[in-house]
Parts: C-alpha cells; structure tokens; sequence
C-alpha cells in the first residue's frame, strides 16, 4: 500500500473521532473552563489540519479514500469516503467552526460566563462539529442518518442555550420540524432496504437501477423531501428564520454557514450517486430553487431586523447552490459546490459580523442602529467585503460562483435554464438591495434620537439578548468589542476575501468533483475495493 | 418477498395517528404524534427485515432460516435517538409550561408584525423613517406602538385565523 493511501486511511476518521473524543473529555472536565477551552480549539485545530492534509491527498491522489470502521467489510460494516466534494465541505466546515470556536471564547470570557450553563457549551458543539464531519464523510445511508441525528440533537441544545422564552419558543418548532424531516428520512431508508437490500451507498448505486422505476422515483422523492427540509429549500424553508435568529450570534453563524449546507450536500449525493440524471425530477428541482431564491429574498426584504434578514437570505442563497445540482451538468455541479463553499464562509462572517454590531450597539434592529461607519470603522469594513461578497460584487468570490452557475445555466440551453439564469440576476440585485438597506440603515444614516429609544432597549436586540442573559450592560459597553471577537471575524473576512485569490485552484478542485460525481465509478469501485487504475488527470 | 401485510397496515395506522396529532398546537400531543410516528417507522423496518426465522448466530441456525439482522440493528440505534429525542421535547414542553402557563407551539413575533402591516397596508418600519417608533420588536416590549397594534388586532374582523392561537403570546408580550 503506497504511503499516501495509508495516511489517508489514518487521517480519514479523525474528523469525526477526534471531536467525540474531545466532547467526553471537555464533558469530564465540566468544571474547569479553561481545559475545556484548550481542549475544544486543539480539537478543531487538528480536525482542520487534517482535513486540508485529506483535501491536498484527495485532489493530488487517487480521488477517494475509503475507510472500513471496524475492519468489517463494505457490504457489512460502515465505509467513511473521503472524495473531492466530501472534503472541500469538511475543510470549509472545520475552518468555519474553529473560527466561529474562538470568536464564542472571546465572547464568554468577555461576558464573564456568569450563570449561563457555559459547562455543556464546549461538550455540545463538539458533537456538532462531529456529527457534521460524519454526514460529509459517511458512505453509508444509515450512518448518515446517525450523522443527521448527532448534529441535529447538538443543534436543538446550542439553540436553546439557557432556556429563555424567546428561544424556547424559536426551539420548539425547529425541534419539531427536524424531527419530522428525520422520520422522512427513516422511512425512505426503511423502503430503500426494502427494495435493494442495503444501505450502503456505492452498492446502492449500482443496485437501484434494477429496482422499478416508479418505486425509484417515490425513493428518490421521499429522500428528496427529507434533505429539502434540512436544507431549507422554498416549500419546506419556514422553520428556519423563524428559529436561527434568537440563539446567541456564534451559535446562529455556525448553523446558519454549516447545518443548510450539510442538506444541500445530500442532496447533491442523492442526484448525483444514487439517482443521477432523472430529467423530471431534475425539472422539479429547477422550479423549486427558482421559488426558493425569490421568495427567500422577497422576505429578506421585508425585514427590519438584520439577523433575520440574513436569514432569509441564505433561505434564498440555497436557491442558487439547488440550481447547479437542478442542471445535472459538469459545470452546474461545479458551480453549486463551489457556491457552497462560498457561501458557507460568507453567511458564516455575516452572523459573526452582525454579533459583533450587536455587542456593540446592543441591538440587531435596523430601527435602533445609526451611523456605524463613523462610531465603528472597523466593524464596517468587516461588514461591507462579505455584504458585497454575498451580493455577488466582483471580484468577489461570490460574483465567481454566481457567474459560474449562471454559465452553467445558459450553456444547458433549455428555455427553464434561461428562465432561471434571469431570476438568479434578479435575486442577485435584490440581494445588493438587501444588503444596502442594512449598510444604509445601520451605517450611514444617522442613529435615532435618543429621546426614541425607551428605556433599556438596547438590551432589546430584536429577538433575543447576544448571550441569552439580560445584558442589562450593553449601554457601557457601547464602544467596547472584545478583540477576540473581532479576530476571528476579520480572520474569516479575509478566508472569504482570499476564495477569489485561489478561485482557480478551488475551480479545479470543484471541476474535478463534479466530474467524479458524473462518473460515479471513483467512488463505488473505491468503497467496494474494485480498484480501477488510475487514470492520471 | 412477500411483505407481511398486518405490519404494513399497523405501520400505516401509526403514521396515521401520529401525523393527525402532530398537527394539534399543544406541544405534549405532538409529541405523542412524534412518538406514534415514529413506532411506525420502525415498524416499517420490521416489514423490510422480511419473514421471521431463528437467531442470526452461526451455528445455532442454519443459514437459510436466519433472520435479516441488519433491520434490527438500524431499528434499535432508530429506537435509542427517538428515545432521546422525546426526552428533548419533553423538557422543551415542561419548560415552556414553566415559561408561558401552557405548551402551546407559538408564532414567530416578527412575522406576524409583517403580516400585520401588509393587512393595513403599511410601510416596513424598516422602509420609512417616520414609522420607526411604530413597530419595535413587537412583542419584546411594551412601547407607544403596542397600544395601537393590539387595538388593531382586537378590532380587526378579517384577521388571520392564526389570530386566535397566538393571544397567549400576546398577552405575554404585554405582560414583559
């Protein structure tokens, strides 16, 4: 076994051992902070070190890695793949949560973590951060499924942190509605067994073409329906502006950058591995993300409150990444994840951004903001590069990624590409608009007379305090941003900034997925150890 | 294979009943729903695991009579998240009953504002200067607007249907 091969074989499960591992310890260790904190970044920092190694190993290697947990063999046991698409995601998702780790540090040490039930904190978002590298990772329906789970049930504690009324509320129908896309989920891998007999995804691939095709497409459509729930794609996307606004701003930037996207990434396994090139529901698809874009952004618009607002914009951003999966094509696909992995790092920066307004002015609410730009430069500029960048201003990597899928769209020549290509533009402007509003609004115009704003209501911060205590001290601290916090936001700002410098690496990487995904073969044959020679790129 | 068809049917009737609960607005009854829903998922897997035979052990069954234990292993692991899960749930509802009184499912605050100000044909707050003291994170505070929207949505005969199930919220929102 050549050297590479192996090492991959011994990094490949550590983004999802490591962070369990680290959750018990963090666990154990509940009353002594300052462990849990080091043992959290450590963590994440090797999950990240290894997932850039795995992506180098992936993309200059063979294509995929696959690993047997347990020794069992493909058929019986669990595989983790490792391909192109599975770890771009994982190191996307491990940069976003190690920076969105320390920009929580700041703001708990700066907070004074007083009463917040702090311990759980680390633990919990371990777990995420595992349950999520499981899901990109997993060759396996059911282990996917787990994969769900473990991040989901993470997710509903990080978003009810404290138990105030708000997030109480905003929990109860997020809880529910995951709960329901999870049974979705069962159930089609309850009938999938039925019809093939496995769970295993490379062996999937190649039994559900024998299955008839209207049990496939009922298959395909339930699967469909449980991902589309947890990528929040139109039909099914209510719960989620409903309920990330309220939970505290790191927690809100890692859903709203990972949790999305880990559904878009299903999604696109389920069209491109198990169910490729089904021209009917491939249409539906189209239809469906052109209603996503618009009515997400239509909502974004009507908003006062920039948490919310950003919200409904990645309900409407999610639009574009389906439109490159919805195209079947080689440029579509590339175009979708590399949109996903902007998209991640920018709606990420935006929360982390709009954390830090809150921290300083005490309030997310575009009525209560004012004349940012000259209170606080600094957190101006960290606002406008990812609001243009999720515009689509070029040279931004946004810009990049929209054009690309835009390409994609005119190049597939159907009369619906082309309806979709126009409304990607319309969204994309009305996105600028959006975004203008809250740049106008909170950062140039003047703030509002004192005399308006009543008594304690910068502790009002629209739907719900920065740390779910009644910062009753956000008035003193009006000037005051923890540098902690600001790091980690500028760090990212500057990631963003830089996927327009290696756009054309990450290009190739995502050109090179799509082309892996198209194919199939590099990854069935890896899984089920057919090994195919390589074919030198 | 044949699937058993009493599965089947007691699977479908489960789904039944847990989808016609999860649409009720008391939280402890969706949950029940959620319950229901899912013993007939797993029932589900019951159907895919094929006709009953002896132990999968080696040695203690001949092959062909052994059952299909991968169903039972992804039933148990389906069992012990639900499990966990309604264990979530069920502190949500305790806890929002210590909150509000009651385990209703409430509405999203803010959206109910805007669907408030497109019913008058109002301007977002967050479109026009003048207006901005008239809409403030409605429900977080008591302000010089609140008078006004409650009044309106007392008096208003065409108000959405939701209009009624959101009053707990309501008066919380007064009462803070």
């Amino acid at each position: 076994m050549d050297p590479m091969d192996s090492l991959a074989r011994v990094l490949l499960p550590l983004p999802v051992v490591l962070p369990l591992f680290g959750a018990g310890l963090t666990l154990a260790l509940a009353r002594r902070p300052n462990a849990q904190r080091a043992i959290s970044v450590t963590v994440l920092s090797v999950v990240v070190a290894a997932a850039v190694t795995l992506l180098v190993l992936t993309d200059s290697g063979r294509g995929t890695y696959s690993v047997d947990v347990g020794g069992w063999p493909p058929l019986l046991g669990i595989p983790l793949v490792a391909d192109r698409l599975s770890t771009l995601m994982l190191v996307v998702s491990s940069v976003v949560t190690l920076a969105v780790l320390l920009y929580s540090l700041a703001q708990g040490i700066a907070d004074g973590e007083e009463g917040a039930p702090v311990s759980i904190y680390h633990p919990t978002y371990l777990v995420l951060s595992a349950g999520v590298s499981n899901a990109f990772l997993s060759g396996d329906l059911f282990n996917l499924y787990v994969g769900f789970e473990v991040l989901l049930a993470a997710s509903y504690i990080l978003l009810t942190l404290g138990g105030t009324k708000a997030r109480v509320r905003a929990g109860t129908t997020y809880v529910v509605v995951s709960l329901l896309s999870s049974l979705v989920f069962l159930t089609a891998i309850a009938l999938v067994y039925m019809a093939t007999g496995t769970v295993n995804m490379a062996e999937l691939a190649l039994r559900l073409p024998q299955v008839d095709p209207d049990v496939q497409l009922v298959l395909h459509l339930l699967l469909l329906v449980g991902f589309g729930i947890k990528a929040a794609v139109f039909p099914l996307s209510a719960w989620l502006p409903d309920s990330y606004p309220t939970a505290p701003a790191p927690v809100t930037a890692v859903f709203a950058g990972l949790l999305t996207k880990v559904g878009v990434y299903a999604v696109i396994r389920t069209e491109t591995l198990l169910f490729p090139g089904v021209g009917g529901v491939n249409r539906l698809l189209l239809w469906v993300s052109l209603a996503t874009m618009v009515v997400g952004i239509l909502g974004a618009v009507a908003q006062s409150d920039v948490k919310r607002l950003l919200s409904f914009t990645l309900v409407s951003h999610i639009g574009y990444m389906v439109f490159g999966v919805a195209l079947g094509s080689a440029a579509g696909l590339s175009g979708a994840v590399f949109y996903v992995a902007h998209h991640i790092t920018v709606q990420t920066t935006l929360f982390l951004v709009t954390g830090l307004v809150e921290r300083h002015s005490g309030s997310t609410n575009l009525d209560h903001l004012g004349s940012l730009a000259k209170r606080a430069p600094l957190l101006a500029v960290l606002f406008f590069v990812p609001a243009l960048n999720l515009a689509g201003i070029p040279p931004f990597s946004g810009f990049l990624g929209k054009l690309a899928l835009l390409q994609a769209g005119v190049d597939a020549g159907t009369w619906e590409a082309h309806v979709l290509v126009a409304g990607g533009v319309v969204v994309s402007l009305l996105t600028l608009y959006a975004i203008a509003k809250v740049w106008n609004r909170a950062f140039w115009q003047e703030p509002p007379a004192p005399g308006d704003l009543p008594e304690g209501a910068a502790d009002r911060a629209g739907t719900g305090g920065a740390t779910g205590r009644s910062g009753g001290t956000a008035l003193e601290e009006r000037t005051s941003v923890p540098r902690g916090m600001v790091a980690p936001t500028a760090a990212l700002v500057a990631v963003g900034a830089a996927i327009t410098v290696v756009a054309g690496p990450l290009f190739g990487v995502s050109d090179r997925a799509a082309d892996d995904l198209l194919e199939r073969t590099p990854y069935t044959s890896t899984v089920l150890h057919e090994r195919v020679p390589e074919v030198p790129r | 294979m044949s699937p058993n068809i009493t599965l089947v049917v007691v699977s479908g009737v489960l789904v039944a009943a847990g989808v016609s609960l999860l649409l009720e607005r008391t939280l402890t009854r969706v949950l029940v729903g959620i319950t229901l829903l899912s013993n007939g998922v797993n029932v589900l897997f019951l159907v895919a695991s094929g006709p009953p035979g002896g132990a999968p052990i080696v040695g203690r069954t001949p092959i062909g009579e052994m059952s299909d234990p991968l169903p039972q292993a992804m039933v148990l692991t389906a069992i012990v998240i639900t499990l966990g899960m309604v264990a979530f749930v069920l502190a949500l509802s305790y806890r929002s009953w210590q909150l509000n009184g009651h385990d209703e499912v409430q509405d999203d605050v803010e959206d109910r504002r805007i669907v408030r100000r497109a019913d008058r044909d109002q301007a977002s707050a967050s479109y026009d200067d003048e207006s901005r003291d008239d809409g403030t994170t409605a429900g977080e505070r008591t302000g010089p607007g609140r008078a006004g929207r409650s009044a309106a949505s007392a008096g208003d005969p065409d108000a959405p249907p939701l209009a009624d199930a959101l009053r707990p919220d309501d008066s919380e929102a007064v009462g803070g």
